[in-house]
């Protein structure tokens, strides 16, 4: 298994084609995603995510090309690309009328696992879910909403991810949650595909970004090697303020959220990364 | 893959019996409509109908009424379904490793099982209200056969219906239609009183069989070749809204 992953990519994509009527969604997408490896998919709305993601998570047929996740081919083998992948859609998808806990059993029990409600307590325990695990999700804040979302997408442990934008519509400090919960699944040797359209996202998860733009891939590589892309950075003396994000972080939350925000600042390279070809 | 279908398919009926538990209103509401009318019938129109029969008028009624709840109670099970699919939950569920049909199995049974507890209330409310009967319990099991497969023939119809739909409204407008057919039945009154061609459709339309059937079983009358023409009529239209249902539900997930 461990040979396997190491030799052959998480996920393979080749010359993938997706059109709907005359709308040309995808025309002709590759890349492949290393095992245990952070994979962000950076595009503006409407560049054809999330149609890619439905289409590696069996939800979609692509028109052409190919797709293997997990080493299996999305199109002639759907149920075991099941059995390996776990998605979250860009809408939580929760149940709102079942409380929390009941959410994650319902999951567990699908998944055919042994002590669903052991799994469900733990999981409500790691996300900071412990005393709305009685509550309806529907009464749940988006943040609290979506960390249920990943929590459900955790249970029996897929080794691959899909995360379909999700920090769309959160407040900063649930989404710095949720960037903390996407580089912990990593090191614990889960592969993690992320679609955004935050460009400071790609830059502070992803070990490799793709950028999908008009339906292809323009660019792939290191945040390094796309800065390289562009002339080489000018000194130049810009006075150093701190940002609305980092004021609101500041004054809202504790010590420990205010740390993690601040991880996240990259230098500049963001308005940069606008400017790609 | 099969060898999961009956669990998962028990696990997500247990989710949407909890989605009906936490707002039985659906069930009221699927059961008040039947109890005005049945009200409305008896105690209003009831006095100028005459139906040619010694029975009383609550006896000759229930029958239709029993139809017209299981046909409006489907329209939740379209609705259902389509707030399923609306929001992402349905969309975990085809991205996971589960028997494909337990999905619209499981919105079937829990149609079935809504459906069951609305019934059984008009049932109560006609029982206050006169209703008799010194059907054998035999006979009452072959009510609750034929009930059921009226109530899986809708239900198969009303799935259709969830997954094609693109608005909330959409989704229950189907049920409409059958909801005003048993007025064009012998349900409230006999076919012979009515115009030439009504009069044509009301005896060649399937809810006048079922109709005229349950109404015999009531009340231990023989049912005659009537009772086969109905079993025909829902055979044949489970048959083929299950087919057309699986086929949408083949083309919504692929």
């Amino acid at each position: 298994m461990t040979t396997d992953q190491s030799l052959e990519p998480a996920i393979r994509v080749e010359g993938i084609e997706k059109s709907f009527k005359d709308l040309h969604v995808l025309r002709g997408v590759d890349f492949t995603v290393r095992a245990g490896s952070i994979f962000a998919l950076l595009g503006s709305n409407g560049a054809g995510k999330t149609t890619l993601v439905r289409i590696l998570s069996t939800l979609l047929h692509a028109d052409a090309g190919a797709a293997t996740v997990n080493g299996c081919n999305v199109a002639t083998h759907p149920h075991e690309v099941r059995q390996s992948i776990s998605l979250t859609g860009q809408f939580a998808a929760v149940d709102e009328v079942l409380t929390g806990r009941e959410n994650l059993i319902l999951i567990a029990q699908l998944r055919h696992l042994k002590n669903p409600g052991h799994i469900a307590d733990e999981l409500l325990a790691r996300f900071s879910l412990a005393e709305a695990g009685n509550r309806k999700a529907g009464s749940y804040s988006g943040g609290m909403r979506r960390r249920l979302d990943i929590a459900m997408s955790l249970i029996g442990t897929p080794p691959i991810i899909f995360l379909d934008e999700p920090t769309t519509g959160l407040d900063p400090q649930a989404r710095i949650e949720v960037w903390q919960t996407v580089k912990e699944l990593a090191q614990g040797g889960t592969t993690v595909l992320l679609t955004t359209q935050y460009l400071d996202e790609a830059e502070y998860l992803a070990d490799r970004i793709a950028i999908l733009h008009e339906g292809t891939i323009i660019q792939n590589g290191t945040l390094a090697e796309l800065k390289q892309l562009l002339p080489p950075a000018k000194v130049e003396y810009v006075e150093k303020q701190p940002s609305l994000e980092e004021v609101f972080l500041a004054l809202v939350s504790d010590k420990d959220n205010s740390d993690g925000g601040s991880d996240s600042r990259g230098e500049g390279s963001v308005r940069a990364g606008k400017d790609l070809p | 893959m099969s060898s999961h279908a009956l669990g998962d398919t028990a696990v997500l009926t247990g989710r949407s019996l909890r989605h009906i538990l936490r707002s039985p209103d659906t069930i009221i509401t699927t059961a008040v409509t039947p109890i005005a009318l049945m009200l409305l019938f008896v105690h209003v129109f009831g006095g100028a109908i005459n139906t040619g029969s010694a029975e009383s008028y609550v006896n000759y009624m229930l029958p239709g009424i029993l139809l017209i709840t299981i046909a409006s109670g489907v329209a939740y099970t379209a609705y259902r379904l389509f707030l399923d699919l609306q929001g992402g939950i349905f969309e975990r569920f085809q991205s996971m490793p589960i028997a494909r049909s337990s999905v619209l199995w499981a919105h079937a049974l829990t149609s079935l099982a809504a459906n069951v507890v609305s019934v059984a209330i008009v049932i109560g409310v006609a029982l206050i209200m006169g209703f008799r009967t010194g059907a054998s319990l035999a006979l009452w099991l072959a009510v609750a056969g034929i009930l059921v497969l009226f109530t899986l023939a809708l239900t198969w119809i009303a799935v259709i219906a969830g997954l094609s739909a693109k608005t909330v409204d959409g989704a229950s407008a189907f049920s409409y239609p059958l909801i005003f057919l048993p007025f064009i039945s012998s349900a409230f009154v006999p076919t012979a009183s009515m115009p030439g061609p009504v009069a044509w459709f009301a005896e060649n339309q399937p809810v006048t069989a079922i109709v005229d059937t349950l109404r015999a079983m009531f009340a231990q009358q023989p049912v005659g070749s009537g009772i086969w023409i109905a079993l025909a009529w829902l055979v044949g239209i489970l048959a083929v809204a299950y087919v057309f249902a699986n086929s949408s539900y083949r083309r919504k997930i692929s």
